[in-house]
């Protein structure tokens, strides 16, 4: 058989590029505020728990459904930290423990009215969101808990172990540079691996400079990105948690069972029924994990803040179901990636980012983020209609 | 002028290059009740299409005449405007509206612009109810408060409000029960009273020589004859002649080297319920049995129950108070869900791909593998894709499924590819027993002949196939033994040896008259 070649998807790669033009036309306009490393960090720390909301509501539109309920578990577990550590004096553990308890519980009474009794989710998670919120304010009885303490609030806001040494005008830190260093390794030994599995069951490949552009970009970005944190104050422990999550999910939806049965029951509910998959049993995890994962994001966000406020989380539903949308998750469910997800979340942040650092008022910025939610899913939707 | 009231003279219409209408030519008088008949796919559908102008004027070619006029429709809402009125299989009510509203949906009953009267719609409903004998119901109900019989008379109240002069019925008996069915035909009769002429297209031949005056016979895409009542032979037995009366070419690949072995398959007192009614039995006693190696068919009229028994027995998807035993390879076993039937090694290809079959906007790998992957594409949750990758390759090229590669989208292919896919992914599972509910619906002659080849290639390995069609010259071609089911029970058993159409429709009769006989 002779060696086949295809191309790379580019689509797979558009949002990726979108992201990488927003950024650039804000360096532009803010004369370079925005390429810092004070902001590229900042970027990191602000858009941790988007990034968290956008993996687990990924799973959530991948059912063709939205989980309106994450602000208030954000809020609710925050909240649930919060009393553990401020009023109860409990160990930090044990407060995060709890935090992850209530996200487990809420998702798993959501999943159960959606999944069992077959209520329809957005019902279901607009009584959680309703819910959720006024059980935060009752916890907190309507006031800020806070300041919460110094090990707790290193989840948000703390970094890694670093090695600093001086380097021109500043600093750098060399753990920074050794990670840089390892993740350069691993993307190029993975693409090799790749290259060399399709070569032994006769797969197509890529053309081999397409690759190479691709490793190329893949690497710069990882550099540009990790020498701008090695110059401020090294690696943001809320990196490692995203980084991590990002790895679980991306793994989970592309290759186990378990995850592409979510695509199954999206592409077509009744056909995944016909076809062995117990749909009812993957709604009732999707929405019991995305409770987790707002856990996951309320730790964050209190932690980043240093402090349990009832008013937490106010609508990140809507900018995590905008980073699915953006990241080309189609609204009927079936189609869309972890990695599209957390690149919309980032869409979202830079937007944010660089219209604050430009002097945008939080109103205008409202409006610019609606109008790129509807560009990017219209230009999405008409590119698809083009094909067929 | 002619005694016509409607005439359609040669119709001819391609679907991509398929005629689908041939030469048609259909004539009724006025006042009278003219049934259509002909097998599945003969184009009764698509010739009333035509009549009612979804099929717009300029996309067939032919005259239709109406009233004497050459009629140029361009949608439903022209043929309405001259009082044809067409009532489709499918119930087109809107359930939780009420009766009146339904009568008049699409047509209200206004006081000024926009504006519904609903004094004046009320009152004209009720009306139009005590014209098809439904004087007594409430109009403010919800229309799905009626059983599927009054529903039906609805749909005909509704074409009457729009003062309707030609009324087709598509198979308007086919979800009612004979007391139900009996009724709709009186009502007919009344029509015809009140000088309204009705077209229907009935597979129930009882009925159409109850009804009809005259019934006009579609085969293929061409009208075979029309019979009128008092004049000629108007006998089921002609009918039916005239409807299958074709002779079989080689459309059937021959079956060789197989060899039948022992029965794999066996299903006992097989009883299902409604799902959403636990009083109405949908099958009673069904009883089969299918070697290794052979080919059975389950034939029957649309409705008669066989996808329902299908997917009751495949992981109870269908139904409920399901009793009765199914065995595999001998041993019984217990199929609470599609994942048990499975595991035991049953397949079932569903009927209509495309809603219950595939995930259109997933690749052709992703819908061949979803059925088999936990079984045999994957480690403790983890999938092997490259295994996939080359079952799928595997697949494709062995039962030559059109497409650039294994990656292409599945909605983005032609209907047979389709249905290879869908094969495919159950041939995947590397069943003992596959069930295919309508294979070949909808795809084009090679693709037909090719999935019966698959059919062919599976029984010599010694699977035991059970083909469900609604196309009987599909059936006596690919099958080795056939169960005629007619209203949920099995009405006869035939040999390939015995069997014709002809044997199947006295099949399916002789078991209406019994019910008949037993119901009164």
């Amino acid at each position: 058989m002779e060696n086949k070649r295809v191309n790379l998807d580019m689509k797979q790669y558009g949002m990726f590029i979108a992201l990488i033009v927003i950024y650039l036309i804000f360096a532009l306009l803010t004369g370079g505020k925005n390429l810092t490393p004070m902001n590229i960090n900042n970027l990191v720390m602000q858009n941790g728990y988007v990034v968290i909301l956008a993996i687990g509501m990924l799973l959530c539109v991948l059912t063709g459904n939205v989980d309106l309920g994450v602000g208030s578990v954000v809020a609710l577990c925050g909240a649930t930290a919060g009393i553990m550590l401020m009023d109860l004096k409990m160990n930090m553990w044990v407060a995060i423990l709890a935090a992850l308890c209530i996200g487990l519980l809420v998702g798993m009474f959501a999943g159960f009215f959606i999944a069992y009794l077959g209520i329809p989710p957005f019902v279901v998670t607009l009584a959680t969101m309703l819910m959720g919120r006024g059980l935060t304010y009752t916890l907190l009885q309507a006031q800020t808990k806070g300041p919460l303490p110094t090990n707790y609030n290193f989840i948000g806001a703390g970094f890694l172990p670093t090695y600093k040494i001086y380097f021109g005008d500043g600093i750098l830190d060399l753990v920074s540079i050794g990670v840089a260093i390892i993740a350069s390794v691993a993307i190029i030994w993975a693409e090799l691996k790749g290259v060399k599995t399709k070569k032994k069951y006769n797969f197509a490949l890529a053309p081999a400079w397409q690759t190479i552009v691709k490793v190329a970009i893949e690497l710069f970005i990882l550099w540009f990105f990790l020498c701008k944190l090695a110059r401020y104050n090294g690696l943001p422990f809320v990196l490692l948690i995203m980084v991590i999550l990002i790895a679980i999910y991306a793994f989970i939806t592309t290759k186990t069972v378990a995850g592409r049965q979510i695509y199954a029951l999206g592409g077509n509910r009744k056909a995944a029924n016909l076809s062995g998959i117990d749909t009812n049993k993957v709604f009732f995890w999707v929405y019991t994990n995305m409770g987790v994962l707002a856990a996951i994001a309320g730790i964050v966000l209190s932690a980043r803040n240093g402090s349990s406020t009832p008013k937490a989380g106010d609508g990140f539903e809507m900018d995590a179901i905008a980073s699915c949308y953006i990241g080309g998750a189609a609204v009927a469910g079936g189609s869309g990636t972890i990695l599209g997800a957390v690149v919309g979340a980032f869409v979202m942040g830079v937007l944010n980012n660089g219209m604050s650092l430009f002097g945008w008022s939080t109103d205008i910025q409202k409006i610019v983020k609606g109008a790129v939610l509807l560009g990017a899913v219209t230009v999405d939707v008409m590119s698809k209609r083009k094909k067929n | 002028m002619s005694d016509y009231i409607l005439e359609m003279k040669h119709i001819t219409k391609e679907f991509s290059g398929v005629k689908a209408l041939d030469d048609v030519n259909l004539q009724v008088k006025k006042g009278e009740i003219h049934a259509l008949c002909g097998e599945n796919g003969a184009g009764k559908s698509t010739l009333m299409n035509v009549l009612s102008g979804v099929y717009p004027y300029g996309t067939y070619e032919g005259d239709v005449e109406y009233h004497g006029e050459v009629c140029k429709f361009h949608n439903l809402r022209d043929s309405e405007a001259k009082g044809i009125v067409i009532i489709h299989q499918e119930l087109a009510l809107s359930p939780l509206l009420s009766i009146a509203e339904n009568v008049f949906l699409g047509n209200e009953q206004l006081s000024m612009k926009g504006v519904i009267n609903w004094t004046k719609t009320r009152q004209r409903a009720q009306e139009m109810l005590a014209r098809v004998g439904l004087e007594n119901e409430n109009v403010n109900a919800p229309v799905n408060s009626l059983g599927v019989g009054k529903q039906q008379l609805i749909e005909i109240a509704k074409a009457m409000a729009k003062k309707v002069e030609l009324l087709i019925l598509d198979e308007p008996t086919a979800a009612l029960n004979d007391e139900e069915s009996k009724k709709l035909l009186d009502i007919m009769f009344e029509l015809k009273k009140q000088g309204i002429t009705c077209i229907i297209i009935s597979h129930k031949l009882n009925e159409i020589s109850y009804v009809a005056d005259a019934v006009t016979i579609i085969r293929d895409g061409k009208t075979i004859e029309t019979l009128v009542k008092g004049v000629d032979d108007f006998s089921e037995d002609r009918v039916i002649k005239a409807m299958v009366g074709r002779e079989l070419t080689n459309r059937y690949p021959v079956r060789e080297g197989v060899t039948i072995g022992d029965t794999i398959f066996e299903v006992k007192n097989w009883n299902v319920y409604h799902p959403d009614d636990a009083e109405r039995q949908v099958l009673k006693n069904i009883n089969i049995e299918v070697k290794a190696g052979e080919v059975v068919g389950l034939a029957g009229l649309m409705g008669a129950g066989r996808t329902e028994f299908a997917m009751s027995v495949f992981g109870h998807s269908y139904g409920q108070k399901i009793s009765g035993t199914v065995k595999i390879n001998g041993k019984e076993v217990n199929l609470h869900s599609v994942k048990d039937a499975i595991d035991n090694k049953l397949a079932y290809v569903t009927e209509d791909r495309k809603t219950n079959g595939l995930i259109l906007i997933g690749d052709i790998k992703e819908n061949m593998t979803i059925a088999a992957r936990p079984k045999f594409f994957s480690k403790r949750g983890v999938i092997n894709g490259n295994e996939e990758i080359l079952a799928a390759e595997e697949y494709k090229k062995k039962i030559n499924v059109k497409a650039n590669s294994i990656n292409q989208v599945v909605g983005s292919l032609s209907g047979g590819n389709q249905q290879k896919v869908v094969l495919a992914k159950w041939m995947l599972t590397q069943p003992d027993v596959l069930i295919l509910d309508e294979p070949t619906r909808g795809i084009d002659v090679g693709a037909k002949y090719e999935i019966y080849c698959v059919i062919n290639e599976l029984a010599k390995q010694g699977k035991a196939v059970i083909v469900i069609s609604s196309e009987m010259p599909e059936i006596i071609g690919t099958c080795d033994r056939i169960y005629v089911i007619n209203e949920g029970e099995i009405a006869g058993e035939l040999t390939s040896a015995e069997v014709s159409q002809e044997k199947i429709m006295q099949c399916v009769m002789a078991h209406n008259r019994k019910d008949d006989g037993n119901g009164k």
